[in-house]
């Protein structure tokens, strides 16, 4: 009897030491960006692009890459959205409810979803090859749209599963075609889910960094034209930071500091929509 | 019927070829994965005509201006990896995830759960930051020396440890959400029983979660197989089959992101990188489908 309890208090403990383990890792992480970036943060440093020097200056700091980043991650959401919406809206109110091949979607949906991004990289520079484009904004939206398509696809798609059936048959009765109803009622009903889910998808792809270090190129300037190299944040992270110049990696610093406040504004931002995944509550 | 149809025509038209175009644009997302599968391989099919797929597959010898390409030291640097990250977290993750779904107030699984979503959202190039802020100067100072081996710190173990960190949100997620879809009543008939609670997990919860916690695994473990730039900043990137957790490794995607600049001027070499993107996208692949098919059939197991 005594055994069966010792065992029982082990792995209680064992269960609290590991998700307080899990929970240390995050903050000892958001730490150590916070201490290392701060000392680098100046207005500057958020006002100025790179001076001195290709790659190597000393001076200016990184709007380049957060404007960069900015655009990049923009038009990717935008183009993803332009596709994911209606192809949503295709499964949750075109086709017939419980249809096999929008089982079979959502499946390579959620298999898409799993395939790494330096995947989507590779994937999106053979394109760019096939159309012989050069490392550019246009080549890194691409490549960042086909990446979190699936995810925004999937995320919307859980939205709209919510919206009540009975509010569409309604639409129906007063005589609303499908797409008058998927305008009108669906994707005014699931508007905050559907801002939620586009939120999530713009923190991914402002992130990451594997798909755009072929597709998009880097660049000390704030890009022009859509056919232009462009910074971004997780690369100017990355290259800098391999530079044995303190102020250079100084600058890498505060670009991590940057891209992780920007994360966290924008999952803190999602979370407060999520709240309310519906505009009107129908009982 | 038919004088409705006839007035509404330009409604109806509309409505059809709203639904057509979605169709195909549906149809064409889906099929994304097979339009990549063969647009790497054709990529890679000059590679893959003049050198045998065992020689690629288990070579070691990686000398790409002689037109040598034996990918075994980054298979075996990825599976190193990987295989680290998976012994640190699986252990952690279950705990994790039993104690929430099992043990936890539902006021502390509130406060964790957003946490948890915050370190998934979180980019791997920051990780990859910690990493060699952190996890490198703590192996090569403390784990090394106390092996009585010299390490830069640059190493398997390294990687290990950040991708095991970025692959917590993933199993925790998942494996939480199988957990808590085994019904209560079974929890309930064990308990009655006299069994005390962590019997009930050990001996009927797990039990009956056991295929959708190894679908979470897999699902961890196909994420660790791709992640690229983490786990670049922390390895070493030699190109050597390593033979302890705290030599340097060179994993499949770090081979692909390090090398883009090289690709077009030696023959054959972006042919041989865009195999490795191929390989690790049929491994994913492979992975994530068996993993998402037992899901599926534990979430119409509930239904």
């Amino acid at each position: 009897m005594d055994r069966r309890f010792a065992e029982e208090r082990l792995f209680k403990g064992l269960m609290i030491l590991a998700t307080v383990l899990i929970i240390s890792s995050l903050v000892l992480i958001l730490l150590t960006v916070l201490l290392k970036g701060l000392p680098y943060m100046s207005l500057d440093m958020v006002t100025k692009t790179p001076q001195g020097g290709y790659y190597l200056g000393k001076g200016g700091g990184i709007l380049n890459a957060i404007l960069g980043s900015l655009y990049l991650a923009g038009g990717a959401t935008l183009l993803a959205i332009l596709f994911g919406l209606p192809v949503a809206l295709y499964m949750n109110v075109f086709s017939r409810p419980g249809a096999r091949f929008v089982g079979a979607c959502r499946f390579s949906f959620d298999v898409l979803n799993g395939v790494p991004s330096i995947v989507f990289g590779a994937f999106g520079f053979t394109i760019m090859i096939f159309f012989a484009m050069r490392a550019s904004l246009l080549g890194g939206i691409i490549a960042i749209a086909l990446l979190i398509l699936p995810m925004m696809v999937r995320s919307i798609d859980e939205v709209l599963r919510l919206v009540p059936h009975e509010l569409l048959e309604a639409s129906y009765a007063l005589g609303a075609t499908r797409w008058e109803t998927a305008l009108k009622v669906v994707v005014r009903q699931a508007l905050p889910g559907i801002l939620t889910a586009v939120l999530i998808a713009f923190g991914r792809g402002i992130g990451d960094a594997a798909a755009v270090i072929f597709t998009a190129g880097f660049t000390d300037s704030i890009p022009g034209s859509l056919l232009r190299p462009v910074a971004t944040l997780p690369l100017a992270i990355f290259f800098q930071l391999g530079v044995p110049i303190p102020e250079v990696q100084g600058r890498a610093y505060a670009s991590a500091l940057i891209l992780t406040i920007l994360i966290l504004i924008i999952s803190l931002a999602a979370r407060l929509l999520a709240r309310r995944l519906t505009r009107h509550v129908v009982k | 019927m038919r004088f409705l149809r006839v007035t509404l025509v330009p409604r109806r038209v509309k409505d059809l070829l709203a639904g057509k175009v979605m169709l195909l644009l549906t149809v064409l997302a889906a099929l994304l994965v097979l339009v990549m599968i063969i647009g790497l391989y054709l990529k890679s099919k000059p590679v893959l005509d003049s050198h045998s797929l065992s020689e690629l597959l288990f070579s070691t010898k990686w000398r790409p201006f002689r037109g040598q390409f034996g990918f075994l030291p980054f298979i075996m640097g990825t599976l190193w990896v990987t295989g680290v990250a998976i012994v640190i977290a699986v252990p952690l993750c279950l705990l994790t995830a039993i104690y929430l779904s099992e043990y936890a107030h539902s006021r502390v699984r509130e406060w964790v759960k957003p946490l948890i979503d915050i370190l998934a959202g979180i980019p791997s190039v920051v990780f990859g930051v910690w990493g060699m802020l952190v996890v490198v100067p703590f192996i090569k100072d403390v784990v090394a020396p106390s092996f009585k081996v010299f390490s830069t710190g640059y190493s398997v173990l390294a990687g290990g440890i950040v991708l095991a960190i970025m692959i917590f949100p993933v199993i925790i997620h998942v494996s939480l959400e199988v957990l808590r879809a085994v019904p209560g009543e079974v929890r309930e008939a064990s308990l009655a029983l006299g069994a005390t609670r962590w019997q009930t997990v050990k001996r009927v919860v797990l039990r009956k979660a056991l295929p959708g916690v190894a679908a979470a695994i897999v699902l961890g473990i196909s994420r660790a197989f791709g992640e690229t730039m983490a786990v670049l900043m922390v390895v070493g990137n030699v190109p050597k089959v390593p033979r302890s957790v705290l030599d340097p490794a060179y994993p499949l995607p770090a081979l692909i992101a390090n090398n883009y600049g090289e690709m077009l001027s030696v023959p054959l070499f972006d042919s041989a990188l865009m195999l490795a993107a191929l390989i690790l996208l049929l491994v994913i692949l492979l992975f994530n489908i068996v993993s998402r098919s037992i899901l599926l059939r534990v979430e119409r197991s509930i239904r």
